[in-house]
């Protein structure tokens, strides 16, 4: 356990924020945006990431990957979160290559690592089904038939679903929870882009008698459940990185504003309402941190309460994402109800981020079941 | 092996030999051995606990071993620590000198006043209280008014001090008095240790709402104080006094310390009052959701403590993650604390009666005590008010 960066991913942290702040500014998802463009992301923008090694950091090294571990990869979503920049990072390389790593055969791996690893394959996780986060007793159904399996069924909310190459569905099995990973462009499966308040990518997808090959299941569907809790917990974790990096860009950009804005002949940051606020939600950010921070840790070290600190690293964010964001809006005065300030993108932002893998209410529920009340 | 992993052996080692078992077990108020001229054990496993603690120098590990200290470095002393709570080993004395007048000592102190007080303070000589606020002052430490003349060869002090904690069984008292009546506010403050038997030194208990009385007033009335007890520069006392004040902070920020509560923790008297549903669930849905959000808060701030320490150790200290562990963990444990009545409910309500239990009885003794945490020490709003100058630059 440790909560302090070593040199090595101090670097890489700040190579990242040099690189973020530069190519990937919060303009960057603003033109995205405006230009109602189809990808969601700017692909050479991921070619770059790619090039800096973000792709291939947490795969192992026999698959071309750099086996850095989840310290340094949080580091960098952590600054990605900054500028809430695009990228198929997150669906991609944590909760895709995490269940092909986990769960897959040899065959599955050295099929899919390499690519990913090179920035030539990108995945998605067909996950939800309901409003809510949704992590067992899928709709979504795999039945035999002689050696191929026929899925049917429909999915929501899916990350970067409609630019994804392969798709890893989580659907119902006879003995448990079955994950494929399925070519995107398979027949029978539909795919619908959806334009959500945070300008990112999600997508629904219909799977209608798509029939695949028995090799395409990944693990079996007894260990399906156990694989794709561990590829949401990491899911969870990166994100809360993210919304860390975000929530702390947001509050830095507040508190500069209170320290510039004039209001009754006098800077608005002298006022003690506001001081106070301001100071609650650096406690937050500071506790957060060393939240995330222990989070990541446990991933690397493949530490048993892993779950609990996933859930508390989410709930942790969702939460203080959500204070700070109000927060910005309402210091920031009308200005921060504008679209030209960047502001509200953080605020949008934070409502998408806190649905992706289970709002405050799932983690706390999780985290006190997993604690024995 | 690494030399500290190594350290670690020889201290468990050490411990589970030394440590007699009855030491183990959770410690109660009436337990706690508190440094003194006439220091009282409870039994007399205490006083050789304390002896033995005592001779290695481990009631002050990180102090040096000449002068009676551990002579232990950060790392040392936390593997200690560590230890030591894992075994469950009760802190062998308690005492004012230890947590804050020691280091102060030991950053302003001259030689001979380092000969005369550290080794005393190591060895729980001396009982030592605090005198800070005064009547009417508050928050507002530097608005203070009890007054040290220069006499020529000692300081004549008058005045009056409130909040000094057990000053009644105290034998002597730390204080900040102004020297310089005419300097701004700040810069007239002197730090000065006074012998409380003392002729002209009274103390009168304050009746606390939690039906304690450990707060006192302490009064002088013209008492001779010599020259030499002068800790640091004449009216430089308030750089000592904030040097001190962050080490008291940083002792009330430690949650779940040696204070003494109800042996259940608030998980364990959740299952135990409410009760589980079929599910596994605490019965009552916003008992239990107050209870997990107060368990997630207590484990991001050990995890923040952990993170303040092993920055410290890195070189990468965020010199401003100390300020907050005061407002948040005195915050977090009145929070436990109203939890914690929730939980009981009605049991949680006697005051004296053979019908509720010592843990019951304890529950409503705590919580009214949590409310003197946000107070004492600087006030959680004092405390912000220090975040947003101090640490977000905000403007004055």
């Amino acid at each position: 356990m440790t909560l302090v960066l070593n040199e090595e991913q101090r670097l890489l942290k700040d190579t990242a924020k040099d690189f973020i702040s530069r190519v990937m500014p919060v303009s960057a998802l603003r033109t995205l945006r405006d230009q109602k463009d189809a990808l969601g992301y700017k692909r050479e923008h991921w070619q770059q990431m790619v090039e800096l090694g973000w792709a291939s950091m947490v795969l192992p090294e026999a698959y071309d990957g750099l086996d850095f571990g989840y310290m340094g990869l949080g580091a960098v979503i952590e600054e990605s979160g900054r500028t809430l920049a695009a990228s198929p990072l997150f669906s991609t390389v944590v909760l895709g290559s995490t269940i092909i790593i986990e769960g897959g055969s040899e065959e599955q791996k050295s099929a899919l690592l390499p690519g990913i690893a090179a920035g030539e394959i990108s995945l998605a996780l067909a996950l939800e089904e309901k409003p809510h986060h949704q992590t067992t007793g899928f709709a979504t159904t795999a039945v035999a038939d002689g050696d191929d399996f026929i899925i049917q069924g429909k999915k929501v909310f899916v990350l970067d679903g409609h630019s994804a190459d392969q798709l890893i569905v989580a659907t119902t099995m006879e003995s448990g929870i079955g994950l494929f990973i399925v070519d995107a462009s398979a027949s029978g499966i539909d795919r619908r882009r959806h334009h959500l308040i945070d300008s990112r990518n999600t997508a629904t997808i219909e799977f209608k008698q798509v029939r695949v090959n028995k090799s395409s299941l990944i693990g079996d569907a007894v260990q399906g459940q156990n694989i794709l809790n561990t590829a949401m917990d990491y899911g969870r974790i990166c994100l809360a990185a993210e919304m860390l990096g975000a929530a702390k860009e947001c509050f830095e950009r507040t508190v500069a504003y209170l320290k510039e804005r004039d209001q009754f002949g006098v800077k608005i940051g002298s006022f003690q309402a506001l001081q106070h606020r301001a100071a609650k939600m650096y406690i937050e950010l500071e506790l957060s941190k060393s939240v995330v921070l222990d989070a990541l840790s446990a991933i690397d070290d493949k530490r048993a309460d892993l779950p609990q600190l996933a859930s508390l690293a989410k709930a942790s964010l969702n939460d203080v994402f959500e204070l700070v964001t109000n927060e910005a809006v309402q210091m920031h005065g009308g200005i921060g109800v504008t679209d030209e300030l960047d502001i509200g993108f953080f605020l949008k932002r934070s409502r998408v981020a806190t649905q992706i893998l289970g709002d405050s209410s799932f983690h706390r529920d999780r985290y006190a079941s997993l604690c024995g009340y | 092996m690494s030399d500290l992993d190594q350290f670690r052996q020889t201290v468990h080692a050490w411990l589970e030999e030394n440590c007699p078992p009855a030491m183990r077990t959770p410690i109660t108020r009436e337990e706690q051995v508190w440094a003194g001229k006439n220091k009282v054990f409870p039994n007399q496993d205490a006083k050789l606990w304390f002896e033995r603690m005592r001779d290695k120098g481990w009631t002050a590990p990180e102090w040096p071993a000449e002068l009676g200290g551990g002579g232990l470095d950060e790392r040392q002393a936390k593997v200690l620590r560590d230890e030591m709570k894992r075994l469950g080993c009760r802190t062998p004395l308690f005492d004012l000198g230890i947590w804050m007048l020691g280091p102060a000592v030991l950053e302003y102190g001259t030689e001979e006043q380092r000969q005369q007080h550290i080794p005393s303070i190591v060895r729980g000589d001396v009982r030592w209280c605090q005198g800070y606020s005064e009547p009417g002052a508050g928050s507002d430490l530097a608005s203070l008014q009890t007054r040290a003349e220069d006499h020529g060869d000692h300081f004549l002090v008058n005045g009056a001090k409130i909040w000094t904690t057990n000053a009644d069984k105290a034998d002597w008292i730390f204080c900040l008095v102004r020297t310089d009546p005419d300097a701004k506010k700040q810069e007239g403050i002197s730090f000065l240790l006074i012998d409380m038997d003392n002729p002209g030194v009274s103390t009168t208990p304050i009746e606390l709402i939690s039906g304690e009385s450990e707060f006192c007033q302490t009064f002088f009335d013209n008492v001779k104080v010599p020259k030499a007890n002068l800790i640091g520069e004449l009216n430089k006392g308030w750089s000592v006094a904030k040097s001190l004040l962050k080490h008291e902070r940083k002792l009330m920020a430690e949650i779940g310390g040696d204070t003494p509560g109800p042996s259940f923790s608030p998980v364990q008297a959740g299952i135990e009052y409410v009760g589980l549903d079929s599910s596994g669930k605490l019965r009552d849905h916003g008992l239990r959701e107050q209870l997990v959000s107060h368990e997630m808060a207590y484990r991001a701030i050990g995890l923040t403590h952990f993170r303040s320490f092993e920055e410290r150790m890195n070189g990468v200290a965020d010199n401003n993650v100390p300020l907050i562990m005061k407002y948040v963990g005195t915050e977090e444990s009145k929070r436990k604390e109203e939890v914690l009545m929730a939980i009981l409910g009605q049991r949680a309500l006697g005051w004296y009666d053979d019908e509720f239990n010592a843990d019951e009885l304890l529950t409503n003794r705590g919580w009214l005590f949590s409310k003197a945490l946000s107070i004492a020490g600087g006030t959680s709003e004092v405390q912000l008010n220090i975040i947003a100058k101090r640490v977000l630059g905000l403007p004055t």
